[in-house]
């Protein structure tokens, strides 16, 4: 049965992160990018999490912390400099 | 009412929050690492000291669970209206954005709320105004004005039951004199 | 309990199969999502929902595949920490999106917040970390 699982999500999760690289690339805006690539990073995480599920072993845990801590990081550093760069005056 | 005192309680939390922490990526609840954990958390929380988060000095466990459990209940339906919004609506959905002015004012209930707020069915918090303390909400799938005020309610019905959880006596109170008028 | 040749073993097996599907089926739903909605606002929806409902039911399939209680707060760390992020991300995609104009006005029912933008932006540019006109 894992074995049947496995390639079910296999299947889903290819066809999901097949949707976020076509959003990456037709994304009208940067913002547009970044949630998309928030999101291919997330199907990499579920992949991890499944790999670990059907092998029973820990070891992507902490990989998993990693991706969903660059995933934060990124998507709110390109955000704040994107509002930034807009042709607002600040005084900071 | 020691300073001293509050500040304590008022760190407990975050102290047993950061113990939690520790403990669960060793995987090791054993006594020593509890002890060895504790002696981190106070050592981190004094050397890496942030501003104090304001506590209402309350912590209702029982209303606490259930609003867990709707919590839970509400990410799930959330994922599935965006599921079904996706398939059915595609590019013809419309959204809105709403101002809803919330009735506390304390830093900690606002993000609790936006929080909750963002995670649960159709909303998404787009800007928060700390002096007047409104969240403008972006909910998909608002169409007209009935819906916008559903939405409004929502989060409103929402605020109200994290005060019941952890607001402070003066904001419950004022909560109770509204739901009895 | 169960005389039944169904042991406890296959059960949680079989749960947590579902679970993973259930969480490879959410990642997808995100994707239709991003590929099917019009605008940066109504993708974020898509972004961030049904990823912490698949990352729960992901975990949740870990930790009934591994059968060890200690395994259970780490998990719950990762969720409550991916809770805590998610939002936070969401928001600030979301509110540089608004300021750099990246919505389609007539896929908005009602825009409560343009005018309060307005206002504050004759008075003095946004403040970098409030809302309109904080202070």
């Amino acid at each position: 049965m894992m074995q049947l699982v496995l390639t079910v999500t296999a299947v889903v999760l290819s066809l999901a992160a097949a949707g976020a690289i076509i959003r990456i690339g037709r994304g009208p805006s940067l913002l547009d990018r970044v949630l998309a690539a928030d999101v291919l990073l997330a199907i990499f995480g579920a992949a991890l999490c499944i790999d670990m599920a059907v092998n029973r072993h820990l070891n992507n845990l902490m990989l998993l912390v990693a991706i969903s801590i660059i995933g934060f990081v990124g998507s709110v550093t390109v955000a704040r400099f994107v509002a930034d760069r807009r042709g607002n005056v600040h005084e900071s | 009412m020691s300073r001293r005192r509050v500040s304590l309680r008022q760190e407990l939390p975050l102290l047993i929050w950061l113990l939690f922490v520790w403990d669960a990526l060793w995987q090791d609840f054993s006594p020593g690492n509890l002890l060895f954990g504790a002696l981190i958390a106070v050592v981190v929380a004094r050397l890496f000291y942030l501003p104090p988060v304001e506590l209402g000095g309350r912590f209702n466990v029982l209303r606490a669970i259930p609003f867990a459990a709707t919590f839970l209940a509400k990410v799930v339906a959330a994922s599935f209206q965006i599921l079904y919004l996706a398939v059915a609506k595609g590019p013809r959905v419309i959204s809105a954005v709403v101002a809803v002015p919330l009735r506390s004012h304390s830093d900690l209930l606002v993000t609790a709320t936006g929080h909750v707020i963002s995670l649960i069915p159709g909303s998404l918090v787009v800007e928060v105004d700390r002096s007047t303390s409104t969240l403008y909400i972006h909910g998909i799938n608002v169409r007209n004005p009935e819906d916008a005020a559903r939405l409004r309610k929502d989060v409103r019905d929402t605020e109200a039951r994290l005060i019941r959880i952890m607001g402070t006596r003066d904001e419950l109170s004022a909560l109770n004199q509204e739901a009895a008028a | 309990m169960n005389p039944e040749p169904l042991s406890a073993d296959a059960v949680i097996d079989a749960v947590s199969a579902v679970f993973m599907v259930l969480g490879a089926l959410m990642s997808l739903a995100a994707a239709i999502g991003l590929l099917r909605f019009p605008d940066l606002m109504s993708r974020m929806h898509a972004a961030t929902k049904p990823q912490v409902l698949g990352l729960f039911l992901l975990l949740a399939a870990v930790g009934l595949q591994l059968r060890t209680w200690w395994v259970w707060p780490v998990l719950a760390v990762a969720w409550i920490f991916q809770l805590l992020t998610v939002p936070v991300s969401a928001h600030m995609v979301g509110r540089a999106g608004y300021r750099t104009k990246h919505l389609h006005r007539e896929l908005l029912s009602t825009d409560e917040l343009e005018a309060v933008v307005q206002q504050a932006a004759g008075r003095h540019g946004f403040d970098d970390d409030g809302g309109p006109a904080e202070r």
